[in-house]
């Protein structure tokens, strides 16, 4: 299907864009990767507010037991079971996932290697339209009879694959079958992004000549594209015991329980890997930009993070350390665990190595790139703790692990987010964000951040049970000095997403009364900031060729501290 | 309005792509890879589900046809035959390997009818998906690769009606994709007969 569809497609394009498309038409089935990019970024924010939303409900919940909490009404047990598993869902699958691969890889791959658009443009439009539909689906799972699904994002059997224990039939069912689309859509967009990547890049750019963060959404993909098999069998035979009478989990019937384990965290914990990776790339493209300085080890980072994306297959198991798995087994991913943040930390190390001596400019891109950094940096030590099987015993199921994994996903998933909003922001809009609210959002983001999660490691460490709706049922955990550090958890999480507001306030208002944006306001070097902002239909005037890497920034001898990909002579 | 795509610069259609492979063959092979992943994934959980249950097939349950597949299955084998002496004479004898092809969904088809009537058989003599999990297992796994075989069919007609059209040409590329998965789909085959049927 490759060539021809390339080029009827494109040629499909053009003649359209003679002519004034509908809004319609251009906005919702277009093939240009920039919009798709766009689709995917604005679905993403929007579940991100849906996924915040409940998150505040359960968080008052919890800091005030019983209260109607004002914009929702009251959560009982069931509806506390579905808020979090929504929550979790949602964030994973439905905010960094689509944004921070999708969206930025739409919108960065084709104008950072050079090129007019994806190598396969209707594919990439059928990616958004399936995960459309999952989104369409997961929001019809909260209206279903039994309401939404509230078996954990994990989802368990048999709590998850038998209606009489989850009391939520079809919740549960369609809850299923939205994480199976999502995953069939980035499939397909993955298949695109590692293709383009590879056969479309602009003559003369080496594969050490990809800037970072290509790297990494492809590296993200290619980790995600060969994890995510097993899950899909696996939620098939989960849906088959839901919905067929099937017992492939259900110990009653024959099956196994432990099995489902294996194959959710067999793609569970690449996951992790596969959102924080194109993090990783957005920080570097950041860092380098404003330190004006090139990145430090560039072919290590790359190597580093292929031995990351093998290793990080052979440490599934330690989220089951308690599930009654061998300790023999339990040993060898202890092991394989410890060994894994080797890697991570060179990556870290190279970045601060990459500040060193560089002449650093706090625009606000920059401090979003530092702040995941340092809370990155917290959520990679403490895993280091749960990762050693006997502590895990102590540490499994609180809220420490709670905390650990929020220190590494928030960094992530919206740390990563919004560092590269404000990165691209005038690339993709064409006009420049405010900076001083800009500011504002981000130390009213990075501060409460810290209050809501450094004391969940407390309670956690005080022996505090994830998934428990009401702690004034347990005498031991509902004592003063708990419910206060609840309390500041909760009030804190309500700071952060007011300090939201003045973000959306920004976006929208410098989207059309922002100043206008120059074709590269930071004096970047990569490709996208050659063309237009925002760049037009096929990007480029005239394909661009590449003389050297994307970090030639500070060399001695030229005029100019920046030296773009593609300037054949000295800047 | 935000323009994010602005009309008036003129775009540069047919763009020059340097492929490291063709590009819909890159596609498939990584397809693939997830493909590899994913039964896999089907086939230790057989084995699980098989070690942890005492007698196999559970008393009481038909026996499969081992001698009637494994025919079926030279069918399959052949038809991947078919597929690559029709790519070999590809640019040299356009007839023959459109016959060729045909022949391979031919065969391809028998295949997946032959194995259809063996599960209407099995059902009548009580092996149904929720009869017990060796039936859960037996139909999940054959079920997948049936759909595959379903799927690769459906790619080598589209091949079969684009080299009969005359306004999008099929390219040796095209096809060469849907081999690669068709290799796939009969190469994975063995080891699921040996697995479910054999052991």
């Amino acid at each position: 299907m490759g060539q021809t569809t390339v080029t009827h497609d494109s040629h499909a394009a053009h003649e359209h864009d003679h002519h004034e498309q509908s809004f319609i038409m251009k906005y919702f089935f277009s093939t240009d990767h920039k919009i798709i990019g766009l689709q995917y970024m604005f679905t993403g924010m929007f579940m991100a507010i849906v996924g915040g939303y409940f998150a505040y409900a359960f968080r008052m919940q919890l800091a005030f037991p019983g209260m109607e909490v004002p914009l929702y009404g009251t959560v009982g047990p069931g509806e506390y079971n579905m808020l979090i598993t929504n929550h979790g869902s949602i964030m994973i699958f439905w905010v960094a996932m689509p944004v921070l691969i999708a969206a930025f890889g739409n919108i960065l791959i084709p104008l950072m290697i050079g090129c007019d658009d994806m190598v396969f443009p209707r594919l990439n439009r059928l990616s958004y339209q399936i995960f459309l539909l999952s989104v369409v689906v997961l929001f019809m799972s909260f209206f279903v009879q039994g309401g939404g699904f509230g078996g954990a994002w994990t989802s368990y059997p048999p709590l998850s694959a038998v209606a009489e224990y989850n009391l939520t039939d079809w919740g549960a069912s369609l809850w299923l079958i939205a994480v199976a689309l999502e995953f069939v859509a980035f499939l397909i967009g993955g298949i695109n992004f590692v293709t383009t990547s590879m056969n479309a890049r602009a003559p003369g750019m080496r594969m050490t000549d990809i800037p970072m963060v290509v790297w990494m959404i492809v590296l993200a993909s290619i980790m995600f594209m060969a994890s995510v098999g097993p899950l899909i069998a696996g939620s098939i035979m989960l849906l088959m015991d839901q919905r067929i009478g099937t017992t492939f989990f259900v110990p009653s019937g024959g099956g196994d329980p432990i099995l489902w384990q294996h194959l959710f965290w067999f793609f569970g914990h690449p996951e992790v890997y596969v959102v924080l990776l194109p993090a990783l790339g957005i920080v570097a493209e950041i860092m380098t930009t404003f330190a004006r300085k090139k990145l430090f080890g560039y072919k290590t980072i790359l190597y580093t993070t292929f031995a990351t994306g093998g290793l990080a297959f052979v440490v599934w198991a330690h989220h089951q350390f308690i599930a009654g798995i061998d300790p023999r087994m339990a040993n060898i991913f202890l092991v394989t665990t410890l060994l894994i943040s080797i890697p991570i930390a060179e990556i870290l190390f190279s970045y601060i190595a990459t500040l060193y001596g560089g002449s650093i400019e706090f625009r606000t891109p920059m401090l979003w790139a530092l702040g995941f950094l340092i809370t990155f940096l917290l959520g990679g030590v403490t895993g280091i703790y749960l990762g050693s099987s006997a502590l895990d015993i102590y540490f499994h199921d609180s809220y420490f692990v709670i905390a650990h994994f929020h220190y590494t996903f928030f960094p992530i998933a919206i740390i990563g987010m919004f560092a590269g909003l404000y990165h691209w922001y005038p690339k993709m809009f064409g006009r420049m964000m405010d900076e001083t609210l800009g500011k504002i959002h981000f130390w009213g983001t990075i501060i409460p951040f810290n209050g809501i999660f450094l004391p969940l490691f407390l309670v956690g460490m005080a022996g505090q049970h994830r998934r428990i709706y009401n702690f004034q049922h347990f005498p031991d955990l509902a004592t003063a000095d708990l419910q206060g550090i609840r309390v500041f958890a909760t009030v804190s999480m309500v700071t952060m997403l007011l300090f939201q507001f003045v973000f959306a306030y920004n976006f929208f208002v410098s989207m059309f009364k922002g100043e206008k944006a120059p074709a590269n306001p930071w004096k970047s070097n990569t490709l996208e900031w050659t063309v237009p902002s925002p760049p037009p239909h096929g990007n480029f005037a005239e394909l661009p060729v590449v003389y050297r890497g994307p970090y030639e920034y500070s060399v001695p001898g030229n005029k100019e501290d920046y030296w773009p990909q593609n300037m054949p002579d000295r800047n | 309005m935000i323009l994010l795509v602005a009309p008036e610069i003129p775009a540069n259609s047919n763009a020059e792509r340097r492929q490291l492979v063709s590009s819909s063959i890159f596609a498939t092979v990584i397809l693939i890879m997830t493909e590899v992943m994913f039964f896999a994934a089907l086939i230790s959980a057989y084995m699980i589900i098989r070690s942890g249950s005492e007698e196999w097939p559970p008393w009481g349950q038909p026996r499969l046809p081992v001698f009637a597949t494994a025919l079926n299955s030279l069918a399959l084998l052949a038809s991947a035959f078919c597929l690559h002496q029709s790519v070999k004479v590809f640019s040299s004898q356009a007839l023959r390997s459109k016959q060729l092809l045909a022949l391979t969904i031919a065969l391809g088809t028998v295949f997946v009818s032959v194995q259809g009537y063996e599960w209407v058989q099995l059902i009548s003599f009580g092996l149904t998906i929720t009869s017990s999990t060796y039936g859960g297992v037996f139909y999940l796994i054959i079920g997948a690769h049936g759909l595959h075989v379903i799927g690769g069919l459906l790619a080598l007609l589209a091949c079969l009606k684009r080299l009969n059209s005359t306004s999008q040409q099929l390219t040796i590329d095209n096809l060469r994709a849907a081999q690669i998965f068709w290799y796939f789909v009969v190469g994975v085959w063995p080891v699921l007969y040996t697995l479910v049927y054999l052991l």
